[in-house]
C-alpha cells in the first residue's frame, strides 16, 4: 500500500499592495486611520533612529551596529499587534520592536555604544535584551511561554528570528517544544533574504521558511513583510491562536536594504539590481502612498514629523552621552554574591586605576 | 534521621524543594514515569503531576534554553541532563546565556536554576557517560559549580542551590549514587555553597580532592593508618574555597591534589596556582597532582587503567613524605 500520510499547504497573505491598495476583505476592522498613521510614524522613527546609529558608528561613536532599514513593516507591524502584557523576545536587529514596545531611545544608544546598562530593560516592558548568538533566544522564548502558561498569565510570547536563524537547531528545538507543550508562543521569522553574505536560496532547500513549522506540528503563514497591515493582522491572529494553546509561526518576506552589520560590505556579495528592485517595495513609502491617497498625510506633516523625530533622537543621544561607565559594575554583576577571587581582582584593578 | 544513599538524598531534596515552592519545576529526558535513568526523580511525577515533572523532547539545548526562559519569567527550573557527556549539546545555552544573563543585564535579570547532571566514571558505561567536565564550566565565569561526594552534602548543597539566585551546575558522581548510605536528616537543611569540608584532620600531608576521589582517598588512608593526613573535600568547584585550601596547604606544607578529571588545565592546576600564590613559602614539597591522564575518557574496558586509584594515591603520599 502506498498513500498520502500527510500533506500541508502554506498560505501567503498581502493586505496592502505595493501601490498602497487594500484588499478590503483582509483589512482588520480594528485598524482605523489613526492606527495606520501611528504605524507610519513609528516606522519612520525606526528608520530615522537607524540612520542616526549608522552615522554615529561611522564616526566611531557606536560599536558594531546591525541596521534595520527595509524591515520596518515586519518589526512595527508585529510589535503593534502585541498587547502590553505580551512578551517580546527580539534578536539583535529588532530596534523597531524595542522602541515600539517603549524602550527609551537613550537606552538604545547606551547599549549600542557598548554598555550593558543599555540592556537593563524595565520589567514592565516585557522584553528580553539583545541576544547575539543567532537563534539561541528561541528556546528562551519557548521557556518564557511555558512559564506564562504555568502561572496562568494571559501573556503571549512573540519571538523573532532571521532567515539564517531558521537553520539553527535552537529554532527547531524551540518550536518543537512549543508544539509539544502547547505554549503561547508566536515566532516571527524576519526573512530579509540574506544571512550576512548567504542568500535565502542557499540557506535551505525548503520552498518557504514557514513550512518548517509543519515539522513541529504547528500552524504557520507567509506574509508580505513589507506590508505593515499584513504583518499586523497575521501577528494579531497568531496571538489569538497562541492564547488558545496553538503556537504559530509567521514568515515575513522582507529585505535587508543595508549591510548585515557595520563590519561588512554587501556590494561584495550581492547585485545592486536586486537592491534596486526591493526599493520599489519599500514598506514606508507604500504606507505613505496609502495615507496620502486617503488625505491623511501630506508634505507638511512629513516635514514636521521628520523635524520632531530628529529632535527627539538628538535629545536621547545627548542623554546617552551623559552616561558614565562604572568599571566596578563589570565585577559586581556576575554572581548574586561576589566571590573572593573577584573581590581581589577588583581591588587590584582599583588600586591601579584599572590600568588606565 | 534516615539512612540514605545519594540518589535517595537528592530525591528527598527535590521533593522538599517542590513542596516548599511552586515555582520549582523539573524537566529533562525520561524524568517522569521512568524516574530518570538513575531513578533520582522516581515517584515525583506521581506526587507533583506532569505539570511540574516534565518529560521533554530529546533535545539538550532546549532543555537548558527553555529552563533559562522559565527562570527569566520567574520560575525556578531544575533541568536534568541525562549524562554530562551529552551536555555539550546544551553548552551554548549554558555558557552563552545561563552564565551571562546576570552580567548582560547588570543584575536586572538573574537566573535561579539548578542544572543537574551525572558525572564521572567507574561504572562500566559506554562512551560519553563518564566525563568529568567541572573545570570547563568553572572557567567560564558566572556559573556556580557544585559537586557533592556524600548523600548528606548532596541534599544540603542542592537545597542551598535551589534557594539561591544563581545558575548552579549540580554535578552528581554516578559512582557515588549508590556506593554507600549515611544518616541524612529528613527535614530540609542547607550546606553552604563555596565552603569546603574537612574530611579528616592530620599533620603530615594535605590531600585536596572532591567528587569520586574523596572515597578513593579515604580508602587509601584506611590502608595506611600510620599516616596523619589532612583531607579537604572541595564540594564547590566554582567559586573555590580559597581560605580552606590555603589553610589546609599551610598546615602540613605538603600537598597532593586528587581528582578524576584529566590533569591539564584542570581544577588541580587552579588549586595549585592558588597555593603557589598564597602559601608558596610554607610549602616544602612539589605540589603533586593525581588525576586521570590528559586524554578523552576511554571505553569501559580501559577505564581501570585511566582512573586514579588507591595505589596511586598511596604512592604519591609515600613519595612526598620521603622528601
Amino acid at each position: 500500500m502506498l498513500k498520502d500520510a500527510f500533506s500541508a499547504t502554506i498560505k501567503y497573505m498581502q493586505v496592502m499592495d505595493e501601490n498602497g491598495s487594500i484588499d478590503q476583505q483582509l483589512m482588520p476592522n480594528d485598524l482605523q486611520d489613526q492606527e495606520l498613521v501611528g504605524f507610519y510614524k513609528m516606522m519612520n522613527l525606526a528608520r530615522n533612529l537607524d540612520a542616526k546609529a549608522l552615522s554615529l558608528q561611522r564616526q566611531g561613536k557606536l560599536a558594531t551596529y546591525a541596521p534595520l532599514i527595509g524591515e520596518e513593516a515586519t518589526q512595527i507591524g508585529s510589535a503593534m499587534a502585541m498587547r502590553q502584557n505580551d512578551f517580546a523576545v527580539p534578536n539583535f536587529r529588532q530596534h523597531g520592536v524595542y522602541i515600539a514596545r517603549g524602550l527609551p531611545l537613550e537606552q538604545f544608544f547606551v547599549y549600542w555604544k557598548g554598555y550593558e546598562e543599555g540592556a537593563i530593560i524595565d520589567k514592565k516592558l516585557n522584553m528580553t535584551p539583545v541576544i547575539v548568538p543567532v537563534a539561541t533566544q528561541m528556546p528562551h522564548a519557548a521557556g518564557i511561554a511555558f512559564a506564562k502558561k504555568y502561572m496562568k498569565e494571559d501573556s503571549v510570547v512573540v519571538a523573532y528570528v532571521g532567515d539564517g536563524g531558521t537553520s539553527e537547531g535552537d529554532f527547531y528545538e524551540a518550536i518543537n517544544f512549543a508544539g509539544v507543550f502547547k505554549v503561547p508562543l508566536v515566532v516571527i521569522i524576519e526573512n530579509n533574504q540574506w544571512a550576512i553574505s548567504v542568500p535565502r536560496s542557499e540557506q535551505t532547500a525548503a520552498q518557504t521558511l514557514a513550512q518548517k513549522a509543519v515539522a513541529a506540528g504547528i500552524d504557520s503563514i507567509q506574509v508580505d513583510g513589507n506590508d505593515v497591515v499584513a504583518v499586523y493582522k497575521a501577528t494579531r491572529d497568531a496571538i489569538e491562536s497562541a492564547r488558545s494553546g496553538k503556537p504559530y509561526v509567521i514568515e515575513c518576506l522582507t529585505y535587508r536594504m543595508s549591510m548585515h552589520t557595520t563590519s561588512d560590505d554587501p556590494t561584495k556579495y550581492r547585485e545592486d539590481s536586486e537592491v534596486e528592485a526591493w526599493k520599489k517595495r519599500d514598506p514606508i513609502a507604500r504606507l505613505g502612498t496609502y495615507l496620502r491617497a486617503k488625505g491623511l498625510w501630506d508634505d507638511s506633516k512629513e516635514n514636521a514629523l521628520k523635524d520632531e523625530q530628529l529632535k527627539s533622537i538628538d535629545e536621547a543621544l545627548a542623554k546617552a552621552d551623559e552616561f558614565r561607565p562604572d568599571p566596578d559594575s563589570v565585577f559586581k554583576n556576575v554572581y548574586s554574591q561576589m566571590p573572593k577571587i573577584l573581590e581581589e581582582q577588583l581591588e587590584n584593578a582599583k588600586n591601579s586605576n584599572y590600568w588606565q | 534521621m534516615a539512612m540514605m544513599n545519594m540518589v535517595q538524598a537528592i530525591n528527598n531534596a527535590l521533593d522538599l524543594a517542590m513542596a516548599e515552592d511552586k515555582r520549582v519545576v523539573l524537566l529533562g529526558e525520561d524524568i517522569g514515569k521512568d524516574g530518570g535513568v538513575f531513578r533520582v526523580t522516581d515517584g515525583l511525577v506521581d506526587k507533583y503531576t506532569k505539570d511540574r515533572v516534565i518529560d521533554t523532547p530529546l533535545a539538550e539545548s532546549s532543555i537548558i534554553g527553555t529552563s533559562i526562559g522559565m527562570a527569566i519569567a520567574g520560575l525556578k527550573p531544575v533541568p536534568e541532563i541525562q549524562f554530562a557527556g551529552f551536555m555539550y549539546l546544551g553548552y551554548s545555552q549554558i555558557v552563552n546565556h545561563a552564565a551571562r544573563y546576570r552580567s548582560r543585564t547588570r543584575s536586572n535579570v538573574s537566573l535561579p536554576m539548578v542544572i543537574r547532571t551525572p558525572v564521572s566514571g567507574g561504572v562500566k558505561t559506554l562512551e560519553h557517560h563518564s566525563e568529568s567536565p567541572e573545570a570547563e564550566y568553572s572557567h567560564v565565569g558566572g556559573l556556580v559549580v557544585v559537586e557533592p561526594s556524600t548523600p548528606y552534602d548532596a541534599k544540603g548543597l542542592f537545597t542551598s542551590a535551589i534557594h539561591g539566585n544563581d545558575p548552579v551546575l549540580f554535578l552528581e558522581p554516578t559512582k557515588l549514587y549508590r556506593l554507600f548510605k549515611q544518616e541524612v536528616p529528613e527535614e530540609m537543611f542547607e550546606v553552604p555553597i563555596g565552603k569546603a569540608r574537612t574530611v579528616r584532620e592530620g599533620e603530615d600531608i594535605t590531600i585536596i580532592t572532591y567528587g569520586t576521589m574523596v572515597n578513593v582517598v579515604e580508602k587509601a588512608l584506611e590502608k595506611k593508618p600510620g599516616i596523619s593526613a589532612e583531607v579537604l573535600d572541595l564540594r564547590t568547584i566554582n567559586p573555590l574555597d580559597e581560605d580552606a585550601i590555603v589553610d589546609a596547604a599551610k598546615k602540613t606544607g605538603k600537598v597532593i591534589i586528587v581528582h578524576e578529571a584529566p590533569m591539564s588545565f584542570g581544577v588541580g592546576a587552579e588549586v595549585s596556582a592558588i597555593i603557589a600564590d598564597k602559601a608558596i613559602y610554607e610549602i616544602d614539597a612539589p605540589i603533586t597532582r593525581i588525576t586521570s591522564p590528559s586524554l578523552p575518557y576511554p571505553m569501559p574496558g580501559y577505564e581501570n587503567y585511566y582512573l586514579p586509584n588507591e595505589k596511586r594515591v598511596i604512592e604519591a603520599i609515600e613519595r612526598l613524605l620521603e622528601m
